[in-house]
């Protein structure tokens, strides 16, 4: 167990409950886990299964019916947490640059501040030359880029990614899985990130978290002992396989009710 | 290329001559005009029934030279001018009010969907009676007419921002004025301006309504004193005033558009 200080992420008995016409719709239920400072951790689990539910309870957009979200620690500490979504939701009417810069013009960083961490977002993420592209000129790959600039711009301690390369084709994911790890390297965050694939989860995480279906739980907290930095030999290593088939074996389990 | 250099130049000439919107402009009036004094010629129409172009060319000079058209001209456009300013304002105010509250807006609909379907010429009486036949009843009418296309357009301007990019905004921790100024507003500018042009246009007719129900000046008031005394070429001045007065606000909220979307590049190109 990591002592307290070097937790950076801490969700306990965590309950979201919505309700609408239909009646109530339970769908995290008592939710317990923690993340080490500089861990990267993914989610896998059924779809529905309220994984963005999760990043959203995190991420302060919803207010959950019980138990706590701990940073570091404390309650709500000015919630230092940047949200990459599964569509890129860029401002359409914003250059890549101004997008990019967003998050700074309404945290009042003066002109020069945001100018210069703007330009280190845009060389850190590779896309120097598109500065004054508009969205819908952008690739698919290219825009969630951007998406991913405007969240780290912030330098939020905690980055949370819900299945941000959902909507790539296989090639180009692979290869923003490379991005992002290196970005990681770089900047060293605390990153929890749902997906929907077991290979993914395995090639960038530490530790691989299986929730159930709705209500949710963590049912399976697998480690990922695979060495840094990840390269592409590693997907035919034998720990990888045998990481891949636990955590198919434990999703197939968990999408059958559970009770 | 082996076409004979005839039937290549031809086409070179209709195609650039499909190309220049300005001189394809300038040949469609002058087309009109002439069509418009062959009738008069062919049919031999009193100057009352029909006047021709150089009758109506004649007594704009005059009028112009008098002082009389701009007279009634200036007096029209600042009832629209101020008519337009109060109309988009308390719009763009209560459209965005209604944003927030949708019980609201639930509650004002059917009010606001009625008052669209009653003709502005049938209340414009009423509001003469109420207000006078001065100044201040015209500007009723005029910013009553642009109220409502500008208030429908804002409020669904605002509800179709996307709802993701509000959670975008909520996850930057935006607070409700930045929110305001960095989505609501870029992101409802494009229907925004829609309803404004439908509103530029019809503030002309709402300000003429107003003028042909009672007043004493203006390019209404010259209509109504030019069929009194049968000086139909007076009528087509005023008229012709009033569609370049309409085509110019029209013309200004597409500069308008054309600046402050310029994010839509496919604008361009189209």
């Amino acid at each position: 167990m990591p002592s307290p200080s070097e937790i950076a992420l801490q969700v306990s008995n965590l309950e979201v409950t919505f309700i609408d016409s239909d009646g109530t719709l339970e769908v995290l239920d008592k939710l317990n886990f923690s993340i080490a400072r500089n861990a990267f951790v993914c989610i896998v689990g059924p779809s529905g299964g309220g994984k963005s539910t999760l990043l959203r309870a995190v991420a302060g957009l919803i207010r959950p019916n019980g138990g706590k979200v701990l940073f570091s620690g404390v309650a709500e500490s000015k919630a230092q947490t940047g949200l990459v979504f599964q569509k890129p939701n860029l401002f359409p009417w914003r250059t890549l640059r101004e997008n990019i810069s967003l998050p700074l013009e309404i945290d009042h960083r003066p002109d020069a501040e945001i100018s210069s961490l703007t330009q280190e977002m845009i060389h850190l993420v590779g896309l120097e030359g598109f500065e004054k592209a508009y969205p819908h000129e952008l690739s698919g790959g290219m825009a969630q880029r951007v998406a991913i600039a405007r969240c780290l711009v912030q330098d939020p301690e905690i980055l949370l990614l819900d299945e941000p390369f959902g909507q790539l084709d296989a090639l180009t994911r692979e290869r923003m899985g490379d991005e992002l790890l290196r970005i990681w390297n770089e900047r060293r965050k605390t990153v929890l990130m749902v997906t929907h694939s077991i290979p993914e989860a395995i090639f960038l995480a530490d530790r691989v978290l299986v929730l159930t279906s709705r209500p949710a739980r963590v049912i399976m907290d697998l480690p990922i002992t695979l060495p840094r930095p990840r390269t592409d030999a590693m997907r035919y290593l034998p720990e990888f396989t045998e990481a891949s088939r636990l955590l198919h074996e434990q999703l197939k389990g968990s999408t059958a009710p559970t009770n | 290329m082996k076409e004979p250099l005839s039937a290549s130049t031809k086409i070179d000439f209709w195609q650039r001559l499909s190309r220049n919107r300005a001189l394809l402009l300038l040949l469609s009036l002058l087309l009109f005009l002439l069509i418009w004094q062959m009738l008069v010629i062919v049919l031999n129409l009193p100057g009352f029934i029909l006047p021709s172009p150089a009758e109506v060319g004649r007594k704009f000079l005059s009028v112009l030279s008098t002082g009389l058209l701009w007279r009634h001209f200036s007096s029209t456009l600042g009832e629209i001018l101020l008519g337009l300013l109060i109309g988009i304002s308390a719009a763009t105010l209560l459209g965005y009010a209604l944003s927030k509250s949708p019980l609201a807006e639930r509650l004002l609909s059917p009010f606001l969907v009625g008052s669209q379907s009653i003709p502005m010429v049938a209340v414009a009486p009423l509001l003469v009676i109420w207000f006078g036949p001065g100044l201040l009843s015209k500007v009723l009418i005029c910013s009553l007419t642009v109220f409502f296309p500008v208030l429908i357009n804002t409020l669904v301007g605002l509800r179709d921002v996307p709802p993701e990019l509000r959670e975008v905004m909520r996850s930057l921790r935006a607070t409700p004025a930045q929110t305001l100024r960095y989505l609501e507003i870029p992101a409802a500018m494009p229907v925004f301006l829609g309803g404004l042009r439908i509103g530029a246009s019809l503030s002309v007719i709402g300000a003429i309504v107003g003028e042909l129900v009672a007043s004493d000046r203006g390019l209404g008031f010259l209509i109504n004193v030019g069929r009194g005394q049968y000086d139909t070429a007076l009528v087509f001045v005023a008229v012709i005033c009033l569609v370049v007065l309409a085509a110019s606000l029209y013309g200004l909220v597409l500069l308008l558009e054309n600046k402050v979307l310029s994010w839509q590049t496919w604008r361009k190109e189209a």
